[in-house]
């Protein structure tokens, strides 16, 4: 059950914040609200009637918006195109009136204080303003709720305030909103009532003068550490060196332009960064998942051009990639199937080409003992674990293996809290034991809390490495591409 | 596909096969223009049609049953002495040698689903398996039990041989094998047109286009005096073996369910994407290919232009209800050589069309294809809703 008898009521012209984990049944609770799922149980009432939604068609007449977490925008489109789609005007003759439709675009965005220009194409367009064009979308149905789904996920912190002040004016003007996150820092900035929910169900409500640790306890229902205990690094010799890189992304754009980072044995360098800026590709051209366009990678003093990711991993690097359901798990694997991915050829689980079930499912059980995986056996598909414990049998499966580089992508991404101090605590265990540890993150957060060292990249460049001390303001400002020089 | 397999519960898969029968059933009547006059006096008599519609499909089924499985009165003769015991064998004997090459065709298109290949291409792997097995079974002089596997290996290398120019050529370019595969199809088909009138191959004895003997030497062993069984049937039974060994308990059946399941996976666990894609492939055809050597060197005698039938594109459907499992595939494929080998009676003694059985099949496959119609019939539990199309995406 992702929903157990919820209750919640926006006020008009309130904020409301929805805080929970992830998987705590946020995104449920706010499908059924834009009739994208339907209740078994319970009703909606909107200005008091009871409501019926059989699609989201419904509940924007019933003025309802949501801007969802993924951005459901036609890249090839424009702004314009992409805000009459599904409300198509028409002159006689079944005719699309884009001219008209032009006009509200123009109008809503001056009313509400929100700049976009409505002949851009989408594809061309910055992630945050991308999320504007969602929110005008939204507008021009005039609704008078919006749902705002994990909404800053995908900004720097700077575009994060942006939005927040866009919040405020929406706020300003009648509107309500419900603003799902799950980062404590912007519900207490900005939200007027805070409903935390866990495991399905509502299990307080707060005002934001509450503190973060009472917030972050509420959410988790225990006490939560909101850093993470390490000693100082003692950082040995480069275990990676990367040298002037330059890799090419999917469409063949340079998405890594010459940039050059060393991880030294025994430290977490943290690479700190908005989403999109070539991490991804970075990390995938170091684990020969993507073609070097320039410059070199050595692990240990040797050239890793050329080699197979299988070489790669077999040379001692341990990778958890950023997607784990695409890149990470085979869903329909066990979880020992799973948990052997990257070793299945190798002795003890396979002597020639046959495998060795027994030692596979001894190890198996070992592993997912050591690393707290909660499943009920080891014979279960692994897609039907909670994302934690999914991304603990990754961690598992890299980490048992004696690694000299871990390379550790969005370790954390919607993981719950409890999983999220394991596999910390774990990742700096793995630096205690003298492996380099290459971090990326784009929750800011998670990069300061683990890193020893911080790089921001941006544009495809390493910008700055900065000591892990460094105010957030100025990684902030970083992050959006700001140097010293220029501020 | 495989969102078809896992809404297939073995339930849905033999309700599939018993509603089938009841659509055949109707189709029986509608044949027969007799009884569908009586429908027109339904209500002054309505004993009369339905009672005659009941005793026509009973005896279409219970055809069906005697020339695929036995029939009572063989067995009753053969005790009191007045007919041979190979008449009572002789429907199962009949039943196992359509199975034969359809276990082959069956396990090929399975084995390339579970890699996350759709093989459409057997039926011209069969070909080249038929070509191949042919040109040994007659072009190489060699001794009785050698030559059989020779002539075997050249079926099996025909097959495979096909299939890699799609393997490769996904590995290597992205080529969508379905388009690719339905393209050599073509190929096949009229280079065994073409290469039955050549030189070498043509029966020079014949007008007609079609090849030499095969060798008597080169012929799969019978397996019963006057029966048309043959180690067929055995070799299939082993195929099955080898290829359920091959997907869970081998490293590269291992990368093969990897790749099929998530191929951005297993490339990041090291695995060769594009090498799983090459073997399985090769191996798929090969299997299609064993499927033509089958027929080639068991029923068959010689190359026609029509020697392969529709035992590739029947792999399809066997693969499909065997739910891409080795010993799915098996029984599925025991059930579609029943279905052809009693058909065979249905025609001879209740002058049904023989048509009949492949559209029973074909009805089979679309209720296999659409289980929540079966369940939607038999108003089966769908646990966790299953059937509600998610749109909500994220955590």
């Amino acid at each position: 059950m992702a929903n157990d008898h919820i209750d919640l009521v926006v006020e008009p012209g309130e904020i409301h914040a929805l805080l929970g984990e992830n998987g705590a049944g946020k995104s449920t609770l706010m499908n059924i609200l834009y009739g994208l799922l339907h209740p078994d149980e319970g009703e909606i009432l909107v200005d008091g009637t009871a409501r019926r939604f059989r699609g989201p068609g419904d509940a924007i007449d019933a003025g309802i918006g949501m801007v969802h977490q993924h951005f459901m925008l036609v890249p090839v489109f424009t702004v314009t195109e992409n805000v009459m789609l599904g409300a198509e005007a028409t002159r006689a003759g079944g005719l699309l009136d884009r001219a008209s439709a032009r006009e509200r675009v123009l109008a809503v965005s001056q009313r509400y204080r929100l700049p976009v220009d409505p002949d851009a194409e989408v594809a061309d367009l910055p992630v945050g303003v991308q999320q504007r064009v969602e929110i005008v979308k939204a507008l021009v149905r005039e609704v008078d709720l919006l749902i705002l789904d994990e909404p800053t996920a995908v900004l720097t912190p700077q575009e994060t305030d942006e939005l927040l002040d866009v919040m405020r004016g929406l706020k300003e003007s009648g509107k309500s909103i419900v603003f799902i996150t799950h980062k404590l820092r912007e519900v207490k900035a900005i939200a007027d009532r805070i409903t935390v929910v866990r495991r399905g169900a509502v299990v307080g409500t707060a005002r934001p003068d509450a503190s973060e640790d009472e917030l972050a306890s509420l959410m988790v229902g225990r006490t939560v550490k909101l850093t993470v205990d390490k000693a100082a690094a003692t950082p040995g010799d480069p275990v990676l060196s990367v040298r002037d890189l330059s890799v090419y992304d999917d469409r063949g754009h340079e998405a890594v332009s010459g940039t050059s980072l060393e991880v030294r044995a025994g430290e977490v360098l943290g690479v700190a960064g908005v989403q999109g800026n070539g991490q991804t590709e970075l990390v995938e051209a170091i684990m020969g998942l993507r073609p070097v366009a320039d410059g070199t990678i050595e692990l240990n003093g040797t050239d890793l051009a050329g080699r197979s990711t299988k070489a790669i991993l077999r040379a001692g690097v341990g990778y958890i990639p950023e997607d784990r359901s695409v890149d990470g798990l085979v869903r329909d694997f066990t979880v020992a199937e799973n948990l052997i991915l990257d070793q299945y050829d190798r002795a003890p689980y396979a002597s020639g080409v046959a495998l060795r079930p027994a030692a596979i499912s001894e190890a198996a059980k070992e592993w997912i003992a050591e690393f707290d995986v909660r499943t009920s056996s080891a014979d279960t598909p692994v897609g039907t674990l909670s994302g934690g414990n999914q991304q603990k049998v990754i961690v598992a499966r890299e980490l048992a293996r004696q690694v000299k580089l871990l390379i550790a992508a969005q370790p954390t991404r919607g993981v719950d809290v409890g999983s999220t101090e394991f596999i910390h605590a774990r990742v700096v265990r793995e630096r205690d034991n003298g492996a380099g540890v290459l971090l990326v993150s784009s929750e800011l957060d998670e990069v300061l809390a683990l890193a020893d060292r911080i790089a921001v990249m941006y544009g495809g460049k390493i910008l700055a490495t900065v000591p892990a001390d460094t105010p957030r303001e100025r990684i902030g400002l970083l992050m959006a591409g700001v140097t010293e020089e220029a501020a | 596909m495989r969102r078809i397999w896992r809404a297939n519960t073995v339930t849905v898969t033999v309700l599939a096969v018993l509603l089938a029968l009841v659509v055949g059933a109707v189709l029986i009547v509608f044949g027969n223009e007799e009884v569908l006059g009586e429908y027109g006096y339904f209500f002054a008599q309505p004993g009369t049609p339905l009672g005659d519609s009941l005793r026509l499909v009973a005896e279409g089924y219970a055809n069906l049953f005697k020339g695929s499985i036995v029939d009572p009165s063989a067995v009753s003769g053969a005790i009191a002495g007045t007919n041979n015991w190979s008449l009572v064998f002789s429907p199962i004997s009949e039943t196992l040698t359509y199975t034969a090459p359809l276990i082959f065709t069956g396990l090929a298109v399975a084995l390339a689903f579970r890699a996350g290949l759709f093989n459409i291409g057997a039926h011209g792997q069969v070909i080249m398996g038929c070509v191949g097995g042919a040109v040994v079974g007659f072009g190489l002089p060699l001794p009785p039990g050698l030559h059989p596997i020779a002539a075997l290996l050249g079926a099996a290398l025909g097959g495979a041989a096909l299939a890699l120019i799609a393997g490769v050529l996904k590995a290597r370019t992205g080529a969508h094998e379905v388009i690719v595969t339905i393209m050599l199809n073509y190929i096949a088909f009229w280079f065994l047109q073409w290469i039955i009138t050549k030189p070498g191959v043509h029966d020079p004895t014949r007008t007609d286009a079609i090849s030499k003997t095969i060798d008597n030497t080169a012929k799969l062993p019978s397996l019963g005096n006057g029966l048309r069984i043959n180690l067929g049937i055995v070799l299939g039974v082993l195929a099955a073996a080898g290829v359920a060994w091959l997907l869970n308990r081998s490293t590269k059946g291992f990368e093969m369910r990897a790749v099929g399941l998530n191929p951005d996976a297993a490339r990041t666990a090291g695995m060769s994407v594009g090498g799983a894609y090459v073997l399985a492939m090769g191996l798929s055809g090969a299997l299609a290919g064993l499927g033509g050597g089958v027929v080639v060197l068991g029923t068959a005698s010689d190359l026609t232009g029509q020697v392969a039938g529709t035992i590739g594109f029947d792999g399809i459907t066997v693969a499909l209800l065997g739910r891409g499992r080795p010993w799915g595939v098996v029984a599925s494929a025991v059930l579609f050589g029943a279905l052809h080998a009693g058909g065979n009676r249905m025609q001879q003694v209740s002058h049904l069309a023989i048509d009949l059985v492949t559209v029973v099949q074909a009805v089979i496959v679309i209720f296999i294809a659409a289980p929540a119609l079966v369940k939607a019939i038999f108003r089966l539990r769908q646990p966790g809703g299953g059937l509600s199309t998610g749109l909500a995406k994220g955590w």
